[in-house]
């Protein structure tokens, strides 16, 4: 089981998600319509990128919006989850212990300690964003149960992974399952509503070069996100 | 009775076919009809797959459904924060809906529809500055409405306004005769106060075109001798169309996009034919919106630009003002607290926040402009946005929806409001009627009249 979950389901999981996430960019992009949009993307190339890429910067910086100031909490959840989201699966070194087998690179690590304590930031501001959900009643009335869904295949690998790591019960049980979590997760991104993790920047881009271009941008005004 | 009389899918067209729905009083017997009108499912899903692109389709897709839009709609705060008012769950109700069962919805849902897209949005896109993921739920709700009117189900006024564009290519009955008679009645009324007043009417490579609000000729036709009388005492070279003048388009609220392209293209032959060097409009938000933002879009432009450039009233008087084309006494400039109310329309939609504080620091005692809170970019709503002051059927969800200014106008402090925008203006007309807070409001040209120094050539002989 191990053998396949490391050698051909990963390649066809790593594969399907990055081809998938490839092919829906480039389909997001060629999609855009100058006239259905009202954007002229085309005709002002430099005034669009600029407004892109702000928009998209401004909005990764915590705090760094009125959006997130006006939420404090809610952008404390967001961070703290996103951070560790994003960090561990992609510099833990076990993880890239395993890249430097298969593909012969890794990447920068993190030192354990810091990994440790993003992967339990990780889970108690999934806590938080749960409870939110919950709780408040303008959230509530949005969440549907393909939103727990989603947030589960998140947090599997988390969990499952965390389990391995303090070798609670059988080492080689969750070892194969956060494996196999993780790579569900990745296989589910481009074909759910996990596709925000590159839609984010497709769709934040489109609203910047709409600012950049016809709302202001070239009158000289930059959003104030 | 699949269609009805007054309540159908086809536009109106002339003055006959407008005056006949107008002599349906209130819309009575067009919102009975409205309960049978049948719904067009395959017409629906086929426009929908046409004209639903990547921006919408990603935009329902990736919705986390984090309520962080929830606080910025001003229609959700005065509602109690009643959870139905949230953006995200108004838009995903009424299009998300119609798209997940592809078209197929019935008569109360499309009615119901119809009160969501024009009772709970006005389309001031304060939403969309406020999602983490840019999504912005006012552009989807104009679409929405472009479905809603197709398939007949749209407020009686709004169907009025774009067939007023369609018969007459103004939002009123006022014909191409009307709006010149009364320019140039208004100048004669004028003119022997400010000597050497006119109205120059088609005059090729002036310097400026300037076009108006419909309104202003029927109702508020002082407003024309205003902008006559500061066009000259800053020496322009300026003109109007005698076709071409008109620069709202309710149409635009109604979501009949095939008016609103009628309309815009009337004004840019009006620019084509006169070729002036800029054109410049009245104090209205969604006529800048309609003919400098969206219209080359819809007159089919591909750099996104008018045929000339095209600017918005303010900021045409902060240049005025900052050249020095127009003097203002300082003994006569405003000492109370005064506040301005700016527009979504070319705010929030064309960053013009600059113009109206440079004005405002001409025109008042330093010491005495009060901002309201939030402002600029992140204003709210006057309350009567995107066709919900013109409503009947919605009036009393229009009241309600005044409270936000009302709070912020009280926070201020101000008795005087600035609403350079005819929406606004009326908005907090309203308010004033509805609450009594003992507020004045006013747009530009008047109070900047009454403090003008009034150039020696244009004074009358004593």
């Amino acid at each position: 089981m191990h053998e396949f979950l490391t050698g051909i389901f990963f390649w066809f999981a790593i594969t399907v998600c990055l081809v998938g996430m490839l092919v829906r960019f480039v389909q997001y992009f060629r999609g855009l319509s100058w006239q259905l949009d009202r954007v002229a993307y085309k005709a002002h190339p430099k005034a669009g990128m600029k407004g892109a890429f702000r928009s998209i910067y401004k909005w990764l910086i915590p705090y760094g919006t009125y959006g997130w100031r006006t939420q404090p909490f809610m952008a404390a959840a967001f961070f703290g989850f996103h951070i560790g989201a994003v960090f561990v699966p992609l510099f833990l070194s076990a993880h890239n212990i395993f890249l430097e087998n298969m593909v012969g690179f890794s990447l920068f690590t993190l030192p354990a300690g810091i990994a440790d304590f993003l992967t339990w930031l990780t889970l108690v501001c999934a806590f938080f964003l749960i409870l939110r959900r919950i709780v408040l009643p303008e959230v509530r009335i949005l969440t549907t149960l393909y939103d727990y869904f989603i947030l589960f295949i998140a947090l599997a690998p988390f969990v499952t992974g965390l389990t391995a790591r303090y070798h609670v019960g059988d080492y080689s049980f969750w070892l194969n399952l956060h494996i196999f979590c993780g790579e569900l997760l990745l296989i589910a991104i481009p074909f759910t509503k996990m596709s925000h993790v590159f839609l984010f920047f497709a769709s934040r881009a489109q609203l910047g070069m709409d600012f950049g271009i016809k709302r202001g941008g070239m009158k000289g005004t930059r959003m104030a996100w | 009775m699949p269609e009805g009389k007054y309540c159908n899918k086809t536009p109106i067209n002339t003055p006959e076919e407008v005056n006949s729905l107008l002599s349906d009083t209130s819309g009575n017997q067009y919102y009975t009809e409205m309960q049978s009108l049948e719904v067009d499912s395959d017409l629906l899903w086929a426009t929908i797959q046409k004209t639903l692109k990547s921006r919408l389709r990603t935009w329902l897709e990736i919705c986390a459904h984090c309520g962080m839009c929830a606080d910025s709609c001003f229609l959700y705060l005065v509602n109690d924060r009643d959870p139905k008012q949230v953006p995200a769950y108004k838009i995903q109700s009424t299009l998300g809906e119609i798209i997940k069962r592809k078209g197929r919805v019935d008569n109360a849902f499309m009615r119901h529809a119809m009160e969501v897209a024009w009772a709970q949005c006005t389309c001031c896109n304060r939403c969309g500055t406020y999602c983490p993921h840019g999504i912005d739920t006012g552009i989807m709700f104009g679409y929405l409405r472009g479905l809603l009117y197709q398939q007949g189900f749209v407020p009686w006024e709004m169907k009025i306004g774009a067939g007023m564009h369609r018969a007459y290519r103004a939002q009123m009955d006022v014909t191409d005769e009307d709006f010149v008679e009364t320019f140039e009645w208004m100048v004669e009324e004028n003119e022997e106060e400010y000597i050497g007043l006119t109205v120059p009417v088609d005059v090729e490579n002036a310097d400026i075109m300037y076009t108006v609000n419909a309104r202003e000729v029927k109702h508020y036709p002082e407003d024309l001798a205003e902008a006559a009388i500061l066009f000259h005492a800053a020496g322009e070279n300026w003109t109007v169309p005698s076709e071409g003048w008109e620069q709202t388009s309710l149409a635009m609220f109604a979501g009949d996009w095939a008016a609103c392209k009628m309309q815009v293209e009337s004004v840019y032959a009006a620019m084509e034919k006169l070729k002036p060097k800029r054109m410049i409009g009245t104090e209205c938000g969604h006529a800048h919106r309609a003919t400098v933002i969206e219209g080359p879009y819809w007159a089919g432009r591909e750099n996104g630009l008018p045929p000339v450039e095209s600017i918005h009233y303010v900021e045409w008087l902060a240049e005025a003002l900052r050249q020095g084309k127009l003097q203002i006494d300082p003994s006569k400039r405003i000492k109370e607290p005064v506040t301005i109310q700016d527009s979504c329309n070319y705010v929030r939609n064309q960053g013009l926040k600059n113009a109206t504080r440079e004005i405002m620091r001409h025109i008042v005692e330093p010491g005495y402009f009060v901002e309201m809170s939030p402002n600029k970019e992140h204003n709210f709503c006057c309350g009567g946005g995107g066709g919900f002051n013109g409503i009947g059927l919605f009036r009393k969800q229009r009241n309600k929806g005044l409270e936000k200014k009302r709070d912020q106008i009280l926070a201020t402090g101000a008795k005087l409001v600035l609403a350079p925008c005819h929406n606004c203006w009326d908005a907090i007309r309203d308010l004033e009627e509805e609450f009594k807070i003992g507020i004045r409001w006013s747009f530009l040209k008047p109070i900047i009249i009454k403090m003008l120094v009034v150039p020696d050539h244009m004074k009358p002989e004593e």
